[in-house]
């Protein structure tokens, strides 16, 4: 039996589609449920939902008229790179168009001396600095999913990798962005020099989740490709230790281009996997990276590994060549299909910590395992405190996906507690919405949602996401009560 | 922590809570944040603007304010410090100085090397505007190490974003949008910036070059794996600084080559307080920010060549939209530095949309208009 809301969907779905068939080729527009399946989820599989509409613009133009048609009706418009994203924050929202920028896929230019790349919105992240190489240069941020994600996606979610402890976020490596407001205006921000005059709306944009503004061009820094990089191997037989060294490293003055961390569980996989050669007896081991000229690296590599060797480190080794470098970091670029392969589903966290608390959280999300009955595996941006604890579950077994969404909010808790922050580089999408409002108080969400309203007045852009509603919070607030104090208590309960 | 290795960890918020907030501490330290909010709060009613300031050093910078004085430098201390975390959590009034020293003593220091323009610059002064020294093309702006700030809103309160942990996307990047804002959004009270340790060696090289061909040069550098730290041009000497391990100074020293000066640490100073002969005399200050293997410009005038070529001082009395064309022709923009007239536009014109986007964020931030208007630019 149809509903009130479900008639009124088809009704809205009609006289959208009717409009935009005027204004976009055919092959831009899906309208059937069968067509538009694959746009249902980003990375974050476990939601997922079906918009009215898909439309899959190739000019700013086109993107213009969608956003036209979209303020007429009063819809909804989602952006969506190439929906690798893993806190859904491309989730379709159900009444609503979801724009699809996979069709922005052109380099446009590389500018050699200026040491810049002007891309299309779709381009994949690896792709730029594949075009770059001939040159000497490369984009330094390297997510995990750079083989497929998109600039445009890195730019909305403010993505990281494992070189950023080195060469920083995504808003660190771009120099100007364009971009649509939903009332149609064409605005660019940054410029060929290294600042522009008026407020950094650059770095506000960046990692804004597609709330501000849908982005039609971006500006990248190109760098130089390191003369060398080597990377060391360190295992520990205790995983405190494996978090002091990472510290030590830190404190003794040297800056790895990156620096990771996989416990026992994360490198076994690993291994079985993609046969790195890491020592599976290890409770963890470290992956430390050196890059820079040549006699530099050399340098650093000798401190490293004295510094590893007074941490305690059970064996020590040092990439010999290319091929073992490129092994190393195979396995730990994989960590996540291979624990992938030891349940049928994980759910991936991404809470930042100071890194001084690493050896006391990683205890304490042991002993939630426990207490949840999950297991985790934890492969992470040790050197930037950014945790990537993976629980293990199954969702086919009931209320196991909502015991391990509850494990993991209690994990982005804790991560607040010592001082960090529930998302350091996936976003908070949909997923952390609610660990907002544990992470901000009531002002400074008002605060965000002023500077949503400055953009887009009408709240249609990617509604519902990144910044929770204060009412949203005080329900979340009657379910978590942290030391009998009721956050949000100006509010009405329901 | 691993045996044999101990670092310094102090966190001196908890003594500092037990001091009298009317009486500053012998070291400095004083919390004066209830003060600050209580101005705000006066202004937030009256609708009577604010002005705000540090130490005053960089008062010349941007156009004149008309309001109340509010000044942040009795609001100082450092509030955490661990360097083995990177982070540095310091109260907006806090000396510029102090922070560095506080800094060097780990072998640490603010990478974005901010200009002082003064004994009493304070590092709110430096974050409010966002200015950066000779180290910027290569390690990165003010911006690029802020992490989170706490500020008096424009509803006066007192508000954290951001956070001190290096990798954070929870929430809009409000830190770094009123870094560089003037004061016009919001009143700084701490930040919490990334911290980068001392390179262990500096080395500075000197070499005689023609205009066009130091252009070339810097930008070539540029694209190689070398450990650039500064590169300027005066017009006759590029003054290049490579800082790193020492065995990585020497071979890109062996790789550029050029003599090595006298006086390295105070040019380097010089130039960033602008001490130089250049920037003194009556002609106005230009500050030229452009693509930076742009070509000379040819506007008359003295030129100063920094950032390798993507920051260039001009002292001219040519007018303001020479200067401007020029820049904007290069990718850039053009900021009347320094000036005997500064009350009409100093920072490059915006675009309509964008200026009215920014009038909207003015607004979502400060909707009294209360803080340092027109600072930036006239009805903002």
């Amino acid at each position: 039996m149809p509903s009130a809301t479900h008639t009124s969907a088809s009704h809205t779905r009609h006289r959208l589609s009717s409009a935009l068939r005027e204004l976009l080729p055919p092959a831009a527009l899906l309208c059937d449920a069968e067509e538009m399946r694959p746009y249902e989820c980003d990375g974050l599989s476990a939601y997922r939902e079906l918009p009215l509409l898909v439309a899959l613009p190739d000019t700013i133009d086109q993107i213009r008229a969608v956003l036209a048609v979209c303020r007429e009706y009063g819809v909804p418009v989602v952006a969506r790179g190439a929906g690798t994203g893993l806190s859904g924050g491309a989730l379709p929202n159900a009444d609503g168009v979801l724009l699809s920028l996979a069709r922005f896929n052109r380099i446009l230019e590389i500018d050699e001396h200026n040491r810049t790349a002007r891309v299309q919105p779709g381009v994949r992240n690896l792709a730029i600095s594949q075009a770059a190489a001939p040159l000497g240069l490369y984009y330094a941020p390297d997510p995990s999913s750079q083989i497929a994600c998109s600039i445009g996606g890195n730019v909305a979610e403010n993505a990281g990798g494992v070189h950023c402890l080195k060469y920083g976020l995504t808003v660190h490596n771009i120099q100007a962005l364009t971009f649509l407001t939903i009332e149609g205006d064409l605005i660019s921000v940054g410029g060929a020099a290294l600042d522009a005059p008026g407020y950094d709306l650059l770095a506000l944009m960046t990692g804004s989740e597609g709330m501000l503004g849908i982005i039609v061009e971006i500006v990248v820094k190109l760098l130089p490709r390191p003369e060398r990089a080597q990377v060391v191997l360190a295992a520990f037989n205790d995983i405190a230790k494996a978090g002091a060294a990472v510290a030590a490293i830190i404190g003794a003055g040297i800056v790895p281009a990156g620096l990771e961390m996989m416990d026992g569980l994360a490198l076994r996989a690993a291994e079985e996997f993609v046969h790195a050669g890491y020592p599976t007896d290890a409770a963890a081991i470290l992956l430390c990276e050196l890059d820079g000229i040549n006699e530099e690296v050399s340098e650093r590599i000798l401190q490293v590994r004295d510094v590893l060797n007074r941490c305690g480190a059970t064996a020590i080794r040092t990439a010999r060549d290319e091929n073992e470098h490129a092994l190393l970091w195979a396995g730990r670029k994989a960590a996540f299909p291979a624990v992938g392969r030891l349940a049928p589903d994980y759910y991936c966290m991404d809470g930042t910590i100071p890194r001084g608390r690493l050896p006391e959280v990683l205890e304490k999300i042991e002993k939630m395992s426990g207490r949840f009955g999950l297991a985790v595996a934890n492969v992470f941006h040790a050197g930037d405190g950014n945790l990537h604890p993976l629980i293990l579950y199954d969702a086919n077994r009931p209320e196991e996906l909502e015991l391990a969404e509850r494990f993991g909010g209690e994990i982005l808790e804790l991560c607040v507690a010592v001082g960090g922050t529930i998302t350091g580089e996936h976003g908070v999408g949909i997923e952390k919405i609610d660990q907002m409002c544990v992470q901000f108080p009531a002002p400074a969400l008002e605060q965000f949602h002023a500077l949503k309203r400055a953009f887009d007045p009408c709240g249609l852009l990617n509604p519902g996401k990144a910044v929770p509603t204060l009412h949203r919070c005080a329900e979340f607030g009657a379910m978590h009560v942290h030391g009998g104090r009721l956050p949000f208590p100006e509010l009405e309960r329901f | 922590m691993a045996a044999g290795f101990h670092f310094p960890n102090w966190s001196v918020s908890e003594a500092m809570s037990s001091i009298p907030h009317d009486t500053p501490a012998p070291g400095g330290a004083h919390d004066n944040s209830g003060e600050l909010q209580e101005l705000v709060r006066v202004a937030m009613h009256s609708g009577a603007p604010l002005w705000i300031t540090g130490g005053g050093s960089k008062g010349f910078y941007g156009r004149p304010v008309s309001g109340t004085p509010l000044t942040t430098s009795t609001h100082r201390g450092i509030v955490a410090y661990d360097p083995s975390e990177l982070v540095l959590t310091v109260r907006a009034g806090t000396p510029l100085r102090e922070v560095e020293a506080v800094l060097a003593d780990q072998d640490q220091m603010l990478a974005f090397e901010p200009p002082h323009f003064g004994e009493s610059a304070t590092i709110g002064g430096a974050i409010a505007t966002g200015l950066s020294g000779p180290r910027r093309p290569y390690a990165g702006a003010a911006r690029d190490f802020v992490l989170g700030v706490k500020l008096i809103t424009g509803q006066a309160e007192i508000v954290a974003f951001g956070g001190r942990v290096m990798k954070n996307v929870a929430g809009y990047d409000v830190s770094r949008l009123v870094t560089g804002a003037l004061g016009t959004l919001g009143v700084l009270l701490e930040v919490s910036l990334k911290v980068l340790p001392r390179p262990p060696v500096d080395l500075t090289l000197v070499q005689h070059r023609r205009t066009a061909e130091a252009i070339e040069v810097m930008n070539i550098w540029a694209r190689r794996s070398l450990p650039l730290s500064g590169c300027w041009y005066d017009g006759d000497r590029l003054y290049v600084r490579l800082s790193g391990a020492e065995s990585a100074v020497r071979a890109a020293h062996d790789k550029i080559g050029g003599e090595i000066p006298a006086n390295a640490q105070e040019i380097w100073l010089a130039l960033r307080e602008q001490r130089l002969s250049f920037f003194s005399g009556p002609l106005p200050l230009w500050r030229v920010a452009v693509a930076p293997a742009s070509a000379a410009l040819e506007v008359p005038g003295k030129w100063l060549i920094d950032w390798g070529g993507a920051q260039r001082w001009l002292k001219t009395d040519a007018d303001a939209e020479t200067v401007r064309r020029s820049a904007a022709e290069h990718g850039g923009h053009a900021t009347l530095f320094r000036g005997s007239d500064l009350s009409g536009a100093v920072f490059h014109p915006l675009a309509p949309a964008l200026f009215a986007l920014h009038r909207r964020v003015k607004n979502a931030m400060d909707p009294r208009n209360i803080f340092n208007p027109g600072r930036m630019y006239p009805d903002l």
